[in-house]
């Protein structure tokens, strides 16, 4: 393996400093001589942080490589300053054995452009019944630690009890999808308030995810493992994860950019490029999130990139596939949303977005500190460039993004694995 | 004159006044002997329906062939998600023949909203899920003007399943635009989401007492009940429908206390009717019912439509 020399990057609140790579590793900080047969990289201006990690990313493989694959997704990742994507369970067949795991975990590190963490299903088929085998896919070459029904919930309070004391030997953590279907069932898809009631679309009220956030904090309480809140969009959910961490309860909890920083005016056109589930919030919702990101109460951002074909989404808003793409967006979004607005410093970004997605799925080579012997996977931003989000230009296979046409400003300028840049300026570098 | 009727939103006080006007002079075209006018000759109207409907199409296609527009039928079930042909697929195979207007039905919110933005032909909205029908909210309108003049400052009481009611939603618009004053009346569980700030930001009012309502001081001109589902009786959206009736319903008593403060007053329906759910049989049999008009009137005021959307101003003129 080559080693890479990174030259000149900010490191945390520090001086610029050169960073050489050998073996996949940090070997050397500080001002150092070039040398032939080294790789240079111009870090000049530019900050060097962990490499990203995601907790919620759908890759579509197997079953749907139309929308996107394990190689798309990728290059999706690498593009937006990941290094490590945990990938969501409900493809087809679902991630419930440890052969499903392994399959993703292989492909992953066969393309190399990050590192690929199948997410276990908590239950067979995702049906919210029977318990997936949890225990052979925590053994797998994949060791699963972080496990979701994601797309549903899992409804049957015993079921997810169950779930949640079986995973006590092997640290394991449920992502929980929350939303009671029968407060919102399958139909629902517009926050529930006077935009669906002119709209006539089914409403999806908050309260359908807090029900659930609040009893699964109690069933965390009661059984002392861990619980993880998915995708959190409203004030409620943040009101009562404040509190359960108040307690002491084990309960971590996610929100992605879209939730913050978009709102639920935007489905007023009927746009689903728009719909996504938990559906798109009020302002007072996203407000509620941002001060929760800011404070802590919601450890880490996490993209929720789902990738639908075009076909998929080109019927009427409530026929039409739940969710929108991230992965490349994400680090831009939130700079400018939440650390060039002031709301927090940068220090806290890399916090959320790579030290406590690392430490909730229990990966031990990603949000490291950056230091000698620390891993090679990292990340270069430049925190004042601005960017315009062009949906034609992205490395998915699929073009059901929102932010299309807005700029932001925080770039990813290079993404690095293990000592390898696998994507400069959005262009991915296959190996 | 707009070029899509997807909304009743989409036509203010002028145009709507002026195809009310129109479909008047239409009316009279309706007792002819001979009833077809030369108006849309070469114009091809395709009525495209996602979700079945008798009275609707019908008269739609009536009202394009009595104005020789060519008029083609077309129906299809609702697709369902990620099988079979996407919406945007079924209808540019329709608008890649040209056509020169849609007219389209869909048990989905929004759909016609969309299609608009997909197709080059005028897009008529004939009813979009629980969205707007905004051809029926022009019809009530005319049939209402036709009886007691204009609706400035009149009074018109909507009742029943609001939730589930495109017929409210294009009504509350239209009747506004107007200048009617309208209370919704409905259980609280038939109530849409965000009515409160919604009925303050759009200036109606609510209530969940119809005979408050009819007993107010702001006597009602005009009383339009709406279809209650059979579907929604086993939603959990009300015990009874015994219940619904004695709470809800334009029982016998209620008609006659309403008549007894306003003799004039007028009792609506879009239909099909629940007798003896939402309106009793005396109800809609008695002189107070203009029912049967609102049916007549469709077709007038669908003709009308067309002509402004499709024959242009310099025709109308």
């Amino acid at each position: 393996m080559r080693d890479l020399l990174i030259t000149g990057a900010k490191i945390a609140d520090g001086e610029p400093a050169d960073v050489l790579i050998r073996d996949g590793a940090i070997a050397e900080i500080g001002a150092i001589e070039s040398a032939d047969g080294i790789e240079r990289l111009d870090a000049d201006g530019l900050v060097l942080l962990p490499g990203f990690v995601d907790l919620h990313t759908h890759l579509r493989e197997p079953g749907r490589e139309d929308a996107e694959t394990i190689a798309s997704g990728s290059a999706a990742a690498a593009a937006g300053g990941f290094t490590a994507v945990l990938a969501m369970a409900n493809t087809t067949p679902v991630t419930d054995t440890a052969e499903a795991a392994e399959l993703v975990y292989d492909r992953g590190r066969a393309i190399g452009l990050v590192d690929v963490f199948p997410v276990g299903a908590v239950t067979k088929g995702l049906a919210g019944e029977e318990l997936a085998e949890l225990g052979l896919m925590a053994r797998s070459r994949a060791r699963v630690r972080l496990f979701s029904d994601d797309g549903t919930c899992v409804q049957d309070a015993r079921v997810m009890r169950r779930a949640l004391e079986y995973l006590k030997p092997f640290d394991g953590v449920i992502s929980q999808h929350a939303q009671d279907v029968s407060l919102a069932g399958g139909s629902a898809c517009c926050h529930e308030g006077e935009i669906s009631g002119r709209l006539g679309l089914p409403g999806w009220p908050g309260a359908a995810e807090s029900v659930i956030v609040a009893r699964d904090v109690q069933l965390a309480r009661h059984t002392g493992s861990r619980v993880h809140v998915a995708h959190v969009s409203t004030a409620e959910s943040v009101e009562i994860i404040r509190w359960a961490k108040a307690q002491g309860i084990a309960v971590t909890a996610e929100a992605t950019p879209h939730h913050l920083a978009l709102g639920t005016k935007l489905v007023t056109g009927y746009d689903p490029v728009f719909k996504v589930n938990p559906p798109l919030r009020p302002s007072e919702d996203q407000e509620a999130l941002r001060a929760a990101l800011a404070d802590g109460t919601i450890d880490a951002v996490a993209t929720d990139h789902a990738p639908h074909a075009r076909h998929d989404k080109e019927h009427a808003f409530e026929a039409a596939a739940f969710g929108m793409l991230g992965l490349e967006t994400a680090f831009a979004v939130v700079h400018d949303l939440m650390v060039r607005s002031g709301r927090m410093p940068l220090a806290d970004l890399v916090e959320r977005m790579t030290v406590a997605p690392a430490r909730i799925a229990g990966l031990a080579e990603h949000g490291r500190p950056i230091a000698v012997g620390g891993p090679g996977n990292l990340v270069l931003v430049d925190p004042e460039r601005r960017v315009t989000v062009d949906a034609a230009a992205s490395n998915s296979l699929s073009r059901n993004n929102p932010w299309h046409g807005m700029s932001f400003t925080g770039a990813v300028h290079a993404t690095i694995l293990r000592g390898r840049v696998t994507a400069l300026d959005g262009k991915v570098h296959d190996q | 004159m707009p070029k899509h009727l997807i909304s009743s939103a989409d036509l203010d006080r002028g145009e709507v006044e002026a195809i009310l006007e129109t479909a008047s002079s239409m009316h009279d075209v309706q007792r002819r002997e001979v009833k077809k006018l030369p108006t849309l000759r070469g114009r091809t109207i395709i009525n495209f329906f996602f979700e079945d409907s008798t009275r609707t199409r019908s008269s739609f296609e009536i009202a394009g062939k009595w104005m020789s527009a060519d008029t083609i039928n077309l129906s299809a079930k609702g697709s369902s998600t990620s099988k079979g042909e996407s919406l945007r697929d079924s209808v540019q195979t329709i608008n890649a023949m040209a056509v020169d207007a849609l007219i389209i039905r869909h048990n989905q919110s929004g759909a016609c909203h969309q299609v608009a933005g997909w197709v080059d032909a005028s897009v008529i909205n004939a009813g979009d899920g629980t969205h707007e029908h905004p051809t029926q909210a022009l019809l009530d309108a005319y049939t209402l003007r036709s009886r007691i003049g204009d609706l400035d400052g009149k009074h018109v009481v909507i009742v029943g399943d609001l939730t589930h009611s495109r017929v409210f939603r294009s009504n509350v618009i239209t009747l506004k635009t107007l200048g009617a004053r309208v209370t919704v009346v409905a259980p609280p569980t038939l109530m849409p989401a965000g009515i409160g700030s919604w009925s303050a930001a759009d200036g109606f009012a609510t209530s969940w007492d119809l005979d408050e309502v009819l007993e107010g001081d702001d006597v009602p001109d005009a009383v339009m009940m709406l279809r209650v589902q059979r579907e929604r009786m086993s939603g959990g959206f009300f015990p009874t429908p015994r219940e619904y009736t004695v709470g809800y319903g334009l029982t016998r008593p209620r008609l006659n206390a309403l008549l007894a403060r306003n003799p004039r007053a007028l009792v609506m329906h879009p239909g099909p009717m629940n007798r003896g759910l939402e309106i009793s049989a005396d109800a809609a049999e008695s002189d107070a019912s203009i029912v049967l008009d609102q049916v007549s009137s469709g077709l007038a005021v669908r003709m009308a439509v067309l002509y402004h959307l499709l024959a242009g101003e310099e025709v109308a003129s």
